[in-house]
């Protein structure tokens, strides 16, 4: 029964997003177009004149009526077209599966790094408040979010690859020396692996070492944060001080009772971080010329560049209800509540 | 090693882009010859200049991997460094030219030897067919073609096989120097014309990926928004074979990551760096730094005649005395380019351009040219600035504010971002005090006054209106330097443009690359992108 339950939730969730994705399309699509700025303009190039701006605006389709450009814009995205990027050439479909996977390896790789850090710390320094594990922890977490990521990241730049050049050359996912492996998931790293070329998996990891502990550094703060705070409050209440006044393992209280009481908001947190930090990261994309999905919406918004905003807008609500669906369902798996082995 | 191997074994073949070996690279000591690796700050978007949209940076695809019919010549620079030279038009796909008798016509012979990637001639019927592609896409190409005159397909011949001729609308001195600049760049028609279709007969969707030229390089690698690789074309015959097989374009957006890239040897040239960069780096010795002005181009001030009180020419004179012109050009400019200002006369001695106006920081002179005008209560208005262009037009911004504050004009400065600022400053000219910066590829002054001080144009963000000024821009654009009516004419344009100052030179920009010391045939052009036709790395 547990399963079907689950599956029936799921199928309610994702149907409850169809509305909210479509209010997504059309409020992108009206907001761009709000946006001040002419794109014909722009894109007419440096010496155009009036009548040059007005072939672009009839070549780019923005002489028409809005009603109707939105319904074209309709019939694209039922057939899977999301346009070109005027700004840079590409369809948007394709400069968005070549730079989501780029992101998302970045953003994964960072999160696991300050979880394997934060997450432990935040237990730790919950277990001894005053002590110095405390302190560290409150230092780290201040550290974390008072550095502005653009900072931290040419710090560690001028570090590790200028002055002492252990670091290789900060130019995007991969030195030019080596070819991109063969995409199966979009992560050099792992398509490295997969296509058993050791070398380039070692050379696009090592590409990857500075930005990702750039933006763990960064996403360590409120982690590490929540935890400290969902431990201290799991560790204080009712249940925690009967089990130990009931002679428990002060192990199995705290990391299977305490532990798993406090992972609920922390699920909750890390599911804000992963997606706040996945668009947000457009400055470290900037220092280590990363192709990420963050500048590429970025620039596409300067420029007025709808089609791009657009995809880029609704390939981040996409992944924004299939994250909270994960979220739903590994609350499931957590809490003790609503689990199967309650 | 399948799928990765050293360059030098790489570059014989012609291998499709898309499988193509890589070359294994450890840092400058083990560079393998023959190759430079470039830190751009941009992003190409099309490898055709003719298509609807096509940024500045891709301008450099044209330059480098097509020829024209003529080309200009290179002279080197009181510093030694390469320029092209403005003065000399040279053959490239023609290897001679007549015009006719009657000024109606050029007849342009093509070079027997000249071929095509493919290895197929150069015929009179691919030029037709480029430009003709060039007047009839629209949109900047066009512009581009008008200003030499060349506005429509009948004008453009073939005569025979290796003869063709362009029928002139006017005779014009612009006509041969447009035929030089990077739009009217020469496609083999015979590929492009394969991949035409119904919707797209000038196959503007294949040229967009895959150029086909006869040029210096060729691309073999577009990872769009990260490099480009381009590769020498082994039978081109428009110039001596350039000194380096392969150039490797690495998009590099941040200009701190790039000034480390190169000062580490990791690239070989840092193409477009920041003044600040240009001056710490030539500093420092461990790489050479290039800095050329721009020329016929000047960061400017703009005041709009649209609003009252820049219709006096008292308190325009007024605002020119009190912009603190040396703490500018410190500041923003870091000391590189050419001070526009301290002119000694009013009247302007020779035609040199771009040359210093006649105005310096003098804010007695300024309070009094205040007091003689309509406003000497002072008025309160707003300084417009490109945030795209923040690095010089910020601090230059601030400074005209702290100045104009001295002789009671109060003002705020308003960050306007990219795309909305080409609609507010020059289509619809809406914005009082503004920062510009036109540079104009062809020349001549008569060339930047036609763009920038006539109503209506699309540089005149100041809607400047000037009668005398209009007569003497028309009269004199087309006609050749050696007319005995065209230096008076500029000289009388140069006289009222110092006169009324709608636009307040500041200074003339320079073009700042860093490159490593063995890097040689680093050359600017009028379009400030990268040329690495004349690339070399001599063997140590």
């Amino acid at each position: 029964m547990g399963w079907l339950q689950n599956a029936r939730m799921v199928g309610m969730r994702v149907a409850h997003a169809i509305p909210a994705l479509f209010g997504v399309v059309l409020v992108t699509f009206i907001l761009t177009r709000a946006l001040p700025g002419d794109p014909a303009a722009y894109f007419a190039g440096p010496a155009a004149d009036e009548r040059s701006i007005q072939q672009i605006r009839e070549t780019l389709g923005l002489d028409r009526p809005l009603p109707e450009q939105f319904l074209l814009y309709l019939g694209d995205l039922a057939s899977g077209d999301l346009g070109v990027s005027i700004s840079t050439g590409q369809p948007v479909l394709e400069e968005l599966a070549r730079r989501l996977p780029a992101s998302l390896e970045l953003t994964l790789g960072a999160l696991l790094i300050s979880i394997s850090l934060a997450v432990p710390m935040g237990v730790l320094a919950a277990m001894h408040p005053g002590r110095p594990i405390d302190h560290l922890c409150r230092i780290v977490a201040t550290a974390g979010v008072s550095l502005p990521t653009f900072f931290t990241g040419l710090a560690l730049v001028f570090v590790f690859y200028y002055v002492l050049g252990w670091a290789p050359a900060p130019i995007g996912r991969l030195d030019f020396a080596y070819l991109p492996p063969d995409h199966v998931t979009g992560f050099y790293v792992i398509d490295a692996l997969i296509a058993g070329d050791a070398e380039t998996a070692t050379a696009a990891l090592g590409q990857l070492l500075l930005p990702m502990i750039t933006l763990a550094l960064f996403t360590l703060a409120p982690i590490a944060r929540m935890t400290r705070g969902a431990m201290l409050q799991a560790l204080g209440s009712d249940f925690i001080r009967t089990a130990r006044a009931a002679g428990l393992d002060r192990r199995r209280v705290v990391g299977q009772y305490a532990f798993r009481n406090a992972m609920l908001p922390l699920v909750t947190t890390l599911g804000m971080v992963f997606s706040f930090t996945l668009g947000a990261n457009v400055l470290v994309e900037k220092v280590f010329a990363w192709p990420g999905i963050g500048s590429f919406a970025v620039e596409a918004l300067v420029v007025s560049d709808y089609a791009a905003v657009q995809g880029f807008v609704l390939t981040m609500a996409l992944l924004f209800v299939a994250l909270n669906l994960t979220i739903d369902v590994l609350y499931t798996l957590i809490d003790p509540r609503i689990g199967s082995d309650a | 090693m399948q799928r990765r191997t050293f360059l030098k074994t790489a570059g014989a073949a012609t291998i499709g882009a898309a499988s193509l070996p890589f070359l294994k690279f450890t840092p400058a000591s083990a560079a393998p010859t023959g190759v430079a690796v470039v830190a751009y700050n941009g992003t190409i978007n099309s490898l055709d200049i003719h298509r609807t949209g096509t940024n500045r940076p891709s301008y450099q695809i044209a330059a480098n991997c097509y020829d024209r019919l003529v080309s200009f010549g290179t002279k080197e620079l009181a510093d030694g460094s390469l320029s092209y030279d403005y003065s000399v038009i040279k053959p490239d796909l023609a290897e001679s030219w007549t015009t006719a008798a009657d000024g109606s016509s050029i007849t342009f012979k093509l070079r027997a030897d000249a071929v095509f990637w493919d290895g197929s001639p150069v015929t009179a019927e691919d030029v037709k067919w480029s430009l003709d592609r060039a007047v009839s896409l629209g949109g900047f190409p066009a512009v581009q073609m008008r200003a030499g005159s060349l506005e429509k397909p009948e004008q453009f011949v073939v005569v025979d096989d290796k003869t063709f001729r362009i029928d002139l609308i006017r005779k014009s001195k612009l006509t041969l120097p447009d035929l030089a600049v990077p739009v009217p760049m020469i496609i083999n028609s015979k590929v492009a014309k394969a991949n035409a279709t119904a919707d797209d007969p000038w196959a503007t969707e294949y040229l967009h990926r895959n150029p086909a030229g006869s040029g210096a390089f060729k691309v073999i690698r577009w990872d769009p928004g990260q490099q480009f690789v381009y590769e020498r074309n082994e039978k081109w015959t428009s110039g001596p074979l350039p000194g380096v097989k392969r150039v490797v374009v690495r998009e590099v957006p941040s200009q701190a990551t790039s000034r480390a890239l190169v000062e580490r040897g990791d690239v070989q040239v840092a193409f477009n760096i920041p003044a600040k960069d240009a001056k710490e780096l030539a500093a420092m010795g461990k790489v050479d730094v290039v800095g050329t002005p721009i020329e016929n181009c000047m960061n400017c001030l703009g005041l709009n005649f649209n609003f009252e009180p820049f219709k006096d020419k008292n308190v325009r004179q007024a605002v020119a005395y009190s912009v603190p012109y040396a703490d500018i050009f410190k500041v923003a400019a870091y000391g590189q380019g050419v001070p526009m200002w301290g002119g000694e006369s009013m009247s302007p001695k020779d035609i040199s351009w771009p040359q210093p106006f006649p105005y310096d920081t003098d804010y007695d002179k300024a309070k009094d040219l205040m007091a003689r005008s309509a406003f000497a209560g002072g008025f309160e208005s707003t300084i417009s600035m490109d945030l795209s262009q923040a690095s010089w037009m910020e601090p230059t911004a601030l400074l005209i504010q702290e100045g104009l504050a001295k002789i009671g004009i109060k003002t705020t400065v308003e960050k306007i971002p990219g795309a909305n600022w080409r609609t507010a400053n020059l289509v619809e000219k809406r914005l009082p005090i503004h920062l510009e910066n036109f540079g104009g590829w062809l020349n001549y002054p008569d060339y930047y006054f036609y763009w920038c001080y006539i109503k209506g144009h699309l540089f005149n963000a100041a809607n400047y209106h000037n009668p005398e000024i209009e007569a003497l821009v028309d009269a004199t654009l087309h006609i050749p330097t050696d007319d005995p009516a065209y230096a008076p004419n500029v000289k009388r344009m140069l006289e009222i443009a110092f006169e009324d100052v709608p636009r307040i030179p500041l200074w003339q920009p320079s073009l700042n690359s860093a490159m490593a010391k063995n890097l040689n045939g680093y050359e600017y052009w009028f379009h400030r992108q990268l040329d690495v036709r004349k690339f070399d790395i001599p063997a140590s």
